[in-house]
């Protein structure tokens, strides 16, 4: 029941969003279908007339249909970008191998003694095919086309991966912030429109005669209309902002922007993946990431100042197990040893030579060590095995290699690496329940994530980093006996991202003078 | 004044398919109001000779001239529009109600909507499929009868000088094809017009046809009226097509006039002193086969024999009872097939 209310109160708070989405949505799979059934109805008839082409045309694309919808996006992101256009292609070329099937069957379908008497009657060819096969083989068409629509509903999910909106934002967000409600918020929504299109089209399609040629003339008069509803206008700004669905969604992302800053910018939700290399190529001009981001080197990208502090602090520190801590008391020297060591342009320097010059992070981390005078050789390992965990991340992946590293260097324990655990809860699920000794995390994930304190709380921690970390590490240390040793010195926090260039140029160096310049 | 051209002509027509010849120069000519027959056993490429009249099929070598005019001198849907056409499956455009199938033709030639209507409704009231009943409903809803009957409206809505029948009675019942055959041949459109028929059945050839063409293996067998078939067949293979059914088609193509030759001198007072009002006498013309209906539905008189009588003049007729009718019907079928 309370998630019940949970979803009427998000709907309820949300509702703009759900209207602009549930709109895009019908558009996307409304243009597509259009294209769907502009290009594959001729394209069907052609084949009956030439059956001999049919076999690869068909088998074409029965190949186009095999591809992973996720795969096909990402074929064509590199062609086409992101916004609509590779949304709106991948969803036509999804609809059409039912279209331009079922336009073949319905044609072939029809009883040959019809046309040959309507041939003898003086029925030129294209009276043959306006006034005999096509209204005949039209129930069988529009089965094509329905299912191609249900088909679109579904998929056009998939277009909040590429800044095309629709009510994938909500799925995604919901996925990237582990939170049913808002999951279901985009897909009941989804879920009823695939119903609505497939209900309205059966209900065409077991017409008849008369009606079902006016049905039909309808549908075609419809679709361009309904996909003129991605058309609507809708805010903009002088800055188009492209943001990933968790940062949309989570409290100490854009809602807190808009709090601290008054900061509306004009956006489209696009995959994680995709934010910096839209901001590269200038698809869109201000950016969610994180602040030791190797792509922000590569990519000459501009980190605003967080000058009012929206963006809760996210120190990284190795969390360990009390129990581990005390059975090998060696151990937490060798981990402090990082202690302050990583400022953040040291670790996106670092998380640069892993992610964007495909280095190891093994080699990243030795020769980082090795630097820094911290390198020492292995000892054999004759005492218990130290687990050590990561989410499933460059960043983290470096710094369990360091870790490993230190251990191995400075103690005879042993060092067994789980790493890429998947996110948060994963990794701190394991190192309640012992399935692991330490990983490294962020105070402000482990405030917001894994704590989730009331707002009151969160108000008097305010952004002060010190404070979010004595916070932490308290109650860490009385719910799981788990302790947060000294942080390494960096500040891993969300961020917003210009390209360089044209922050120099706007003047944009901090969130303020972005949003007084967006004012 | 110059001879009136035939209705249609046909030139050296021949049709292959790959290595399999389907009509092998086949000549023939149809005067206007006749009806010919293309008859022959499945596969004898009637069918195809039918549709190169109108074009759905084209010829590989020969012409075809309709009312003296090239069918490739204009273009096949034009041609078409002038020609009936009706076929076995019948072919209704289902989702067309039985009044706009029969106004198809009309409405491609442009007449206006007032005329087409009633033309329509003529047509419907004739081949008794009344239209306040029928019109407005969908073929699906009519019996295989009715359904060709609308074909054959269809085919005849614009008055067209030439009709084209592919078997079009061929999958119906034996009652409704005995009735509807009947309709046929009284139908008057049809008696005014040009008709070629295309049928693998005998009876039927020779109860509808002017001229039959006898096809086998795409080539004319024989071409002429149904009795001169039956009576001097051309080769073996003519003879055996009739042999199975040789009494019943000489019934029906014999005349009285090809029988009375063979009958006894006798007293033609008869006819004044006896001629019974229950009985109106018969023409000339009717064949053998009339004489004997009426003969078996004639009931025994007092006087002892069943008797007909068939009118040789104003005022004379000549009895016939069984006997002698069939006594002079088998003298009749020697002299004939031996008179060469």
């Amino acid at each position: 029941m309370s998630i019940l209310t949970e979803l009427f109160a998000f709907w309820q708070a949300q509702a703009d969003k759900l209207g602009q989405q549930t709109l895009q949505h019908i558009g996307l799979t409304a243009a597509s279908l259009l294209a769907g059934v502009a290009v594959g109805v001729p394209l069907g008839l052609l084949l009956t007339r030439r059956p001999r082409l049919a076999p690869w045309v068909l088998g074409g694309a029965g190949v186009l249909q095999t591809i992973p919808s996720i795969a096909l996006l990402g074929f064509l992101i590199p062609v086409l970008g992101i916004g609509p256009g590779p949304a709106i292609l991948a969803l036509f070329l999804y609809s059409l191998l039912p279209i331009v099937r079922n336009t073949v069957a319905g044609v072939q379908g029809v009883d040959a003694a019809v046309v040959d008497a309507a041939r003898g009657l003086g029925l030129t060819d294209g009276q043959v095919l306006r006034r005999v096969e096509l209204p005949l083989a039209l129930p069988v068409l529009l089965a094509g086309i329905r299912t191609a629509a249900v088909i679109n509903v579904g998929v056009a999910t998939l277009a909040a991966y590429v800044a095309a909106g629709g009510l994938g934002e909500f799925i995604f967000g919901g996925i990237a912030l582990n939170n049913p409600t808002m999951i279901l918020a985009g897909a009941i929504p989804a879920a009823a429109l695939a119903l609505l299109f497939d209900a309205a089209l059966a209900g065409v399609q077991h017409l008849r005669g008369r009606r079902l040629a006016w049905a039909g003339r309808a549908l075609l008069l419809a679709l361009p209309l309904l996909a003129g509803l991605y058309l609507l206008p809708r805010a903009t700004s002088k800055l188009l902002a492209g943001f990933s669905p968790e940062f949309v969604g989570r409290s100490d992302g854009l809602p807190g922007l808009r709090r601290l800053y008054g900061l509306y910018p004009a956006s489209v939700v696009l995959a994680p993946a995709l934010v910096y290399e839209a901001a590269r190529s200038g698809d869109v001009d201000l950016i969610d990431g994180y602040s030791t981001d190797g792509r922000i080197r590569a990519y000459d990208l501009r980190v605003l100042r967080d000058d009012r502090h929206a963006f809760p602090p996210y120190q990284a520190a190795p969390v360990v197990r009390r129990q581990t801590l005390q059975a090998h008391p060696e151990l937490a020297p060798a981990l402090a040893q990082l202690a302050g060591q990583l400022s953040d342009s040291v670790m996106t320097e670092l998380n640069y030579r892993v992610d964007i010059r495909h280095e190891t992070p093994r080699a990243v981390a030795h020769d980082f060590l090795r630097r820094r005078g911290l390198w020492r050789e292995p000892q054999p390992a004759t005492g218990a095995t130290i687990r050590l965990g990561s989410k499933i991340f460059g960043e983290q992946y470096i710094l369990a290699e360091l870790y490993a590293a230190l251990i191995r260097g400075n103690t005879n324990l042993g060092v067994e690496a789980k790493t890429g655990l998947g996110g948060t809860s994963i990794c701190a699920d394991a190192l309640r329940t012992g399935a692991i000794d330490l990983y490294p995390e962020y105070s402000g994930t482990g405030l917001l994530v894994v704590l989730q304190p009331p707002p009151a709380v969160l108000d008097s921690l305010g952004p002060d980093p010190a404070a979010v970390l004595a916070y932490v590490r308290r109650e860490y240390r009385r719910r799981y006996q788990l302790e947060w040793l000294a942080p390494l010195g960096f500040n891993n926090t969300y961020a917003l991202l210009m390209r360089r260039q044209q922050a120099e140029q706007l003047g944009i160096s901090s969130v303020s003078e972005l949003s007084a310049y967006l004012k | 004044m110059p001879t009136p051209e035939p209705a249609i002509e046909v030139r050296n027509l021949t049709k292959r398919y790959g290595s399999h010849t389907a009509v092998q120069d086949v000549s023939f000519r149809v005067e206007a109001g006749e009806t010919l027959v293309l008859l022959g056993p499945s596969g004898c490429g009637k069918t195809t000779l039918l549709r190169m009249l109108n074009r759905l099929v084209e010829p590989d070598s020969g012409v075809v001239l309709i009312n003296g005019q090239h069918v490739r001198s204009q273009p096949p849907e034009l041609l078409r529009r002038g020609i009936g056409y009706v076929i076995q499956q019948v072919g209704l455009l289902p989702h067309y109600t039985v009044a706009e199938n029969v106004a198809v033709v009309p409405q491609l030639l442009g007449y206006a909507p007032a005329i087409i209507a009633a033309r329509t409704a003529e047509l419907l009231n004739r081949l008794h499929l009344p239209p306040e009943r029928f019109a407005g409903q969908c073929p699906s809803q009519l019996s295989g009868g009715q359904q060709q009957r609308v074909g054959l409206a269809r085919a005849l809505a614009a008055d067209p000088p030439v009709v084209l029948l592919d078997e079009p009675f061929g999958a119906l019942d034996p009652i409704t094809r005995a009735s509807i055959r009947r309709e046929f041949r009284e139908l008057p459109e049809l008696r005014r017009t040009t008709v070629v028929l295309v049928t693998h059945d005998v009876t039927e050839a020779f109860e509808l046809a002017d001229q039959i063409l006898l096809l086998d293996a795409g080539r004319v067998q024989q071409l002429g009226p149904p009795r001169e078939l039956l009576l001097r067949p051309a080769n073996d293979f003519v003879r055996r097509f009739f042999a199975a059914e040789q009494l019943a088609l000489q019934l029906r193509a014999l005349r009285l006039t090809d029988v009375l030759t063979e009958l006894p001198a006798a007293d033609e007072k008869q006819f004044v002193s006896t001629i019974e009002s229950t009985s109106s006498p018969l023409p000339p013309t009717a064949s053998v086969q009339e004489a004997l209906e009426q003969l078996s539905n004639t009931s025994t008189s007092a006087a002892g024999e069943p008797t007909v009588w068939v009118q040789l003049s104003e005022s004379t007729a000549r009895p016939l009872t069984y006997a002698t009718l069939m006594a002079a019907f088998g003298r009749a079928v020697r002299r004939l097939a031996t008179e060469a």
